[in-house]
């Protein structure tokens, strides 16, 4: 082999490696990466969405919605067999179970001359749901751990997925950046962002939802979500369909937690 | 005498090295090709095998890296993708499909992360 035969194999190699390099494909794929449940759930083959403490708004059935939608989505999206059963009136189990008859007496006499000790036991009384804050005293139903056991024995000892749900309008004011289209004297497009002062109104969902085992009647995790959905003022959105736009970025993360999800997506392979 | 044949071995050195190599890449690249016909058809475990077959013959192969860390995330082997991703980065930092798909694949790992570590 000369010199030159070498410089001839050589510069075909470069030349070959360039030609693959300037070849070199690619290819997107659709991709589905399963994402593990965040709780073992394999001791239970049946879940219980009992009902929630749910308040707000009037124009949406918080609770009945919720339940609604939370089985259909298990129904589908987990290998759990979801038991059928009317929604729990959690508002009112909560205020019989927490405030009981002698508290439910104090606060109907507080109208004529109550005792101080009536007066403070009617203090108990749980609020009307209109805050999150008003939730805070209901909570109190989800760690009475017989109460469960008795809804678990009921049920023969499903997971109980149960929790407090706010549905509330909201408004708000302030600046808003959005884009605007505008053009120079030589007639050249040219978006520039554009801040205006808007006043917005929609909806507030605050969720908390709470595995219990319903064998035991302890709760095993709960998470906690807030959305929020704002719209201008003249649009006029009706409350259930905001309901479901906010529900569509909980109920993913709320499935995720019980089963194994797959994320959708794209990637690209090269050669 | 030696002076006039030391630039030449060298040089020969040089070439069969260059020649070794196209062929170890051009091995290594019916791999990867046939990993990405089945991969499209499906076959993500035997495109896995494909890839990995690459990578052995030419370690150096970025491309194979991303390819594997795909089929990797795929299988929700998500430890084993960043490996992945990472080496191929590493072995080509400029490459903006490799740091693409990294991108994308971090978004979803770090949600997992989040969801175990809260």
């Amino acid at each position: 082999m000369t010199a030159r035969t070498a410089a001839r194999i050589l510069s075909f190699a470069g030349f070959a490696a360039c030609t693959a390099a300037a070849c070199g494909s690619i290819v997107e794929i659709p991709i589905e990466t399963p994402i593990q449940a965040k709780l073992d759930v394999s001791a239970f083959s049946r879940v219980l969405v009992a009902g929630f403490v749910a308040g707000g708004s009037d124009d949406v059935d918080t609770n009945l919605e919720t339940v609604r939608l939370l089985r259909s989505q298990l129904r589908t999206k987990s290998n759990l067999r979801v038991i059928d059963a009317d929604p729990m009136p959690l508002v009112q189990v909560a205020k019989d179970e927490l405030e009981g008859p002698a508290s439910r007496d104090a606060a109907t006499a507080t109208n004529g001359s109550a005792s101080p000790a009536e007066q403070s036991k009617s203090d108990d009384t749980l609020p009307e749901i209109k805050t999150e804050k008003d939730l805070e005293p209901y909570e109190r139903l989800f760690a009475d751990a017989d109460f469960w056991k008795r809804i678990g024995e009921e049920y023969q000892n499903p997971l109980i997925v149960t929790g407090t749900v706010l549905f509330a309008p909201q408004s708000r004011a302030g600046f808003v950046q959005r884009e605007q289209e505008v053009f120079d004297q030589l007639g050249r497009r040219r978006v520039v962002p554009v801040r205006t002062y808007q006043e917005r109104k929609g909806f507030i969902l605050a969720q908390k939802i709470i595995f219990i085992d319903g064998r035991s009647g302890a709760t095993i995790h709960s998470e906690t979500f807030r959305e929020e959905r704002l719209y201008n003022q003249n649009q006029n959105t009706p409350a259930l369909s905001s309901y479901f736009e906010l529900m569509d970025g909980i109920v993913p993360k709320f499935l995720n937690t019980l089963s194994t999800q797959k994320v959708r997506g794209t990637r690209v392979l090269l050669q | 005498m030696i002076r006039f044949c030391l630039p030449f071995a060298l040089a020969l050195t040089t070439s069969l090295a260059t020649v070794a190599y196209a062929d170890a890449r051009s091995a290594a690249k019916e791999q990867v090709q046939f990993g990405i016909d089945v991969a499209q058809r499906g076959l993500w475990k035997e495109a896995l095998y494909r890839w990995h077959r690459a990578i052995e013959i030419d370690p150096t192969y970025a491309e194979a890296y991303n390819d594997v860390a795909i089929a990797q995330e795929h299988e929700g082997k998500l430890a084993e993708a960043r490996e992945a991703y990472e080496k191929a980065m590493k072995l080509a930092p400029d490459n903006a499909v490799i740091r693409q798909n990294y991108d994308l694949f971090k978004e979803i790992n770090d949600r997992t992360d989040r969801r175990q570590n809260p």
